[in-house]
């Protein structure tokens, strides 16, 4: 009746899991039960939980994605521990079964759940404000993206307390990975999981493709697209590209694993290293996918605040087009030791050497943005400053070991984990936190406390170098990664020092949270308060409407007649809009995503544990929702002229309050 | 205080000392080769790495908002030169970078045997990777030993590899580069150990549960020393054949050191041969032959039937 599951599958005896469970269900009862207590039901199910509003939708990624950060950096910081006390026979307070399963853990939930949520995010709230569009060409499959999100998410959670996790590393090779060296149910959770967010992830792509192809405002050509919008196109084409890789690799695996077949098997014609390209032929577009947008969120921090235009546009759009292609050609620089030929790997070698190339032209392109221009050293900016340090050291080690001779000697060491670090969090995490800075107040009408977020810098930055540096050194001492206890003395110190370094970067996180805490409170003070909806003396579109905007974001939709048009006219003083009103057509919200996800829950949870009629039931939900949604005809509505006339009048008196204050 | 200045260049160095920064003090052509290369990339790299995070620093303070001394340029935004530079310097780097990555990939693969000056006779090693432990078969000397590898100073080593678990990969820091371990198939590498030491050697890639204690030492003596040990080896009374390798192979954590006096000759090839149908490749003919073993016959759960 319940397949696999049944008492035993509750990890009642790692005290760590019960306590982190009791955590859990205390927070998640307190919020529950205050939404109930303020009666927030209805105001939560039908403005947020239902909304296909991408500005609301790209809130619930953004939080989604800072809760996954806590999940994923409790696991780092108990890793940091665990090798910080596991020396010289010490067996730490982590034994390899827990152990394995939080490295895995960590890498997974970081990559597809905090860094792809957070770049989803900023997506969804960025890029129709930036060319001119009133939502995403497919407002129902964006809710129902998030919802897939959001199901693996819960998924991969829930495994801390029903069941295990994967025991095998965050790309789950195999045969590792295989029924016959991990018969739990770890790696079904992992493949149920990544499965059903892929389909979310994918489905994002092929979104936010068509709404940049097709809903630009008149006049926008391709060669007037802000930069964040022309990063966020690659890695749409990145998405629909690679995804579909993924998706059939882990099919491939589930077929060996839920059938008995042998894809990847030891025996029986299995071969392993076909798992290793196709995984990493999605595997290293994936983190350009999660780059590229952090680049164009430097590009548009570095233009606005050095109060200039971004130099070299073009020749950024080229470079970012270029890392795109050469994305692809890549993937074996995973697997230089599998032991192919001098040809192969030395193609692959000097392919990924190439993408320094424009990667370090973008580096340039922001330097000499700075050049002569008026530098104003915002939180947002910090992160830059930081990033392109950090980064021009994270690509040299990059490039070290793109060259096969070194990465003999360097792969799955230590010294890889130290450079995949540098550059996803000097790259990623610190473009995405400078994003959320920059476009917050655009969300909710107010700016983030500066003070708070530069010292949250400040301790990233610094616990950055304190806990990765030792890495870097651990891995030319020979150390390996995914180690649970070691005996050497010679590795002890940096353990020590990489775990100050984590606790500084949690110093860090407990900044972002007080910036937050102490932004949300002060929000009313007249400092903050974003009347105009152009803080920064913004250059694209999204600063020429209110913060936050109207639900259909343009009261009519802008002509375009060049780069950085909205930025032009302010400075010629030209008024944005003089066309009339007309009714707005805009899409309806709708349940159907929530109910899909549910079910999708349902059906991974039940194959999970194979508890086949439930997953029956998740599936026939699922189809079910699918076809009542497409035969529901009633999806839209008019926004009428008079509410907009209303809300642009509100608009229209901030804007005078705030020029009266000046 | 004015004489302690003098000493601070000399400070990572003092702080590194008495450590043995593994890939940095190589024991070997191998490992001297990709220490070489990994630090000429470094130096090469630290050109255009350190003047650019100078110039960032640099440019961001100086033209600070509040500093209305430095020079404007509000609508400045394209320079043909600068562009040249910016797409020049860093191709013309990576150029200069591709050619030593093609020599050194060509050079040391992993796969090229590799010769001393007098032309010493080649060590043969077969490397089995199991849970969680190293065999080492040395064909030509009929002798066995796990999570031990000793070998002569100056002579060609030639690994023949496979795995009889799950893929794993065979690493000696201080000889130089490694290479993965996989059931059912062969792969080879060739290291040198130039100096007599104990050097760690390791699995460098995740295997489960007993990974952290999947080590090896490697001791590298003088050939006479190796010959007295590898005599020593033969008058113990250990056998590892078809009969008793399935005891050996079977997992287990933190395995002590063990030697084999006699090894079954087809063992190595009877391992690679299970997972392949009972074929494998022969290494001097590269002709592939059928296997009639033990361990071959013994069915693997869901293997096919001829």
């Amino acid at each position: 009746m319940l397949g696999k599951l049944s008492f035993s599958a509750i990890p009642l005896d790692v005290p760590i899991l019960v306590g982190t469970f009791l955590g859990v269900a205390v927070i998640g009862l307190a919020v529950l039960g205050a939404v109930t207590y303020y009666g927030k039901w209805g105001y939560l199910w039908r403005e947020w939980l239902t909304t296909v509003d991408h500005k609301r939708l790209a809130v619930m990624y953004v939080i989604l994605a800072i809760v996954m950060l806590f999940r994923g950096f409790a696991d780092a910081i108990m890793m940091r521990t665990q090798l910080a006390l596991a020396y010289n026979g010490n067996p730490g307070y982590l034994p390899p079964h827990h152990y394995d399963q939080v490295f895995s853990a960590h890498g997974t939930i970081m990559i597809f759940f905090m860094a792809m949520a957070f770049m989803t995010g900023l997506m969804n709230l960025v890029v129709p404000l930036q060319i001119g569009a009133r939502d995403v060409a497919f407002p129902f499959l964006n809710s129902l993206s998030f919802y897939m999100t959001l199901v693996g998410a819960l998924l991969i959670n829930i495994s801390l307390f029903i069941g295990e996790f994967a025991q095998c590393g965050w790309l789950v090779y195999p045969p590792l990975s295989e029924m016959q060296f991990s018969p739990g149910v770890g790696v079904d959770y992992y493949i149920w999981a990544v499965q059903i967010s892929g389909v979310g992830t994918l489905l994002t792509g092929v979104n936010f493709f068509t709404t940049i192809v097709k809903m630009r405002a008149p006049g926008m050509g391709w060669m007037q697209m802000p930069v964040f919008t022309w990063t966020a196109f690659c890695t749409t084409v990145l998405i629909m590209v690679s995804f579909p890789v993924l998706t059939v690799t882990l099919a491939l695996l589930s077929l060996d694993r839920y059938l008995g077949m042998h894809f990847f098997t030891n025996d029986a014609g299995g071969n392993v290293m076909l798992y290793l390209s196709m995984i990493w032929t999605w595997g290293h577009p994936e983190v350009y996918i999660l780059v590229i947008p952090a680049f164009g969120v430097f590009s548009e921090v570095t233009a606005t605040f050095s109060q200039k235009p971004l130099f070299g546009y073009k020749t950024m759009v080229y470079a970012t087009c270029s890392i795109m292609v050469l994305s692809f050609v890549v993937w074996v620089h995973h697997f230089f030791t599998m032991g192919a030929g001098a040809n192969v790997n030395t193609f692959f070698g000097i392919m990924t050497m190439i993408i320094a190339v424009p990667t370090g032209v973008k580096i340039f392109n922001w330097l000499f943005t700075m050049y002569k221009g008026r530098v104003e050293f915002t939180a947002p900016m910090y992160w830059t400053l930081g990033f392109m340090i950090t980064f021009s050291i994270g690509g040299m080690t990059g490039v070290m070991m793109a060259m096969p001779a070194a990465d003999w000697i360097l792969h799955n060491s230590l010294f890889l984990i130290a450079h995949f670090h540098n550059v996803i969090i000097g790259g990623v995490y610190f473009g995405y936190i400078a994003g959320m800075g920059f476009w917050f107040p655009k969300a909710f009408g107010f700016k983030l406390n500066e003070a708070w977020g530069k010292r949250a810098f400040w301790c990233w930055f610094v616990g950055f170098y304190l806990a990765f540096v030792p890495l870097y050194i651990l891995g030319l001492e020979g150390m390996t990664r995914r180690m649970n206890h070691y005996d050497n003395p010679d590795w002890y110190p940096w353990m020590l020092v990489a775990e100050a370094g984590a606790i500084v970067i949690a110093c860090g996180i407990v900044c972002q949270l007080t910036q937050l805490y102490v932004s949300i409170r002060d929000r009313n003070l007249p400092e903050n308060l974003d009347l105009t909806g152009d803080p920064w003396n913004g250059r694209t579109l999204e600063w020429s409407i209110s913060s936050p905007p109207p639900a259909y974001n343009f009261a009519v939709i802008p002509d375009i007649h060049g780069l950085d048009t909205f930025h032009t006219e302010k400075q010629l003083g030209l008024k944005a809009h003089g066309k009339p009103l007309a009714p707005i057509h805009m899409p309806k919200n709708t349940s159907a995503g929530v109910f899909i996800g549910l079910f999708s829950f349902i059906l991974g949870f039940a194959s999970i544990w194979y508890i086949w009629w439930l997953a029956a039931i998740g599936l026939i939900g699922i189809v079910a929702t699918m076809i009542l949604r497409s035969a529901n005809r009633d999806v839209d509505y008019y926004v009428p002229v008079s509410e907009i006339e209303h809300n642009e009048e509100v608009y229209s008196r901030r804007i005078a309050a705030a020029q009266a204050a000046e | 205080m004015k004489k302690l200045w003098r000493y601070l260049p000399a400070l990572p160095a003092l702080m590194l000392s008495g450590c043995t920064v593994d890939l940095l003090q190589p024991r070997g052509p191998v490992a001297e080769m990709n220490r070489d290369v990994m630090v000429a990339e470094f130096v090469i790299m630290m050109l255009v790495v350190v003047p650019t995070c100078v110039a960032t620093l640099y440019f961001a303070w100086k033209y600070r908002a509040s500093n209305k001394e430095a020079e404007y340029l509000p609508t400045w935004d394209h320079s043909t030169a600068i562009e040249y530079v910016i797409w020049g310097v860093p191709a013309i780097l990576i150029a200069f970078l591709g050619a030593i990555s093609w020599w050194s990939t060509h050079a040391y693969d992993p796969y090229r045997p590799l010769q001393t000056d007098d032309n010493v006779k080649p060590l043969n090693v077969q490397v089995v990777s199991l849970d969680w432990k190293w065999l080492f078969i040395y064909p030509d000397l009929g002798i066995a030993t796990i999570n031990q590898l000793d070998v002569p100073t100056n002579t060609p080593l030639d690994f023949q590899i496979t795995s009889d678990s799950v893929m794993t990969s065979f690493f000696i820091p201080r000889l130089g580069s490694m290479i993965y371990a996989m059931p059912g198939q062969q792969t080879q590498l060739h290291l040198i150990a130039s100096a007599p030491g104990d050097y760690l050697g390791e699995a460098s890639q995740f295997s489960g549960r007993g990974f952290s204690d999947m080590k090896f030492r490697t001791l590298a003596m003088d050939p006479a020393q190796f010959n007295d040990w590898v005599e020593k080896v033969k008058s113990g009374s250990e056998n590892l054949d078809d009969t008793t390798y399935p005891k050996y192979a079977a997992p287990q954590e933190a395995a002590p050191v063990q030697y084999f006096a006699h090894v079954q000759p087809d063992l190595f090839d009877g391992i690679v041969a299970k997972y392949n149908n009972g074929m494998v490749v022969d290494k001097t003919t590269g002709k592939v032959m059928h296997m009639q073993s033990v361990l071959n016959a013994a069915p693997s759960d869901t293997g096919m039937k001829e």
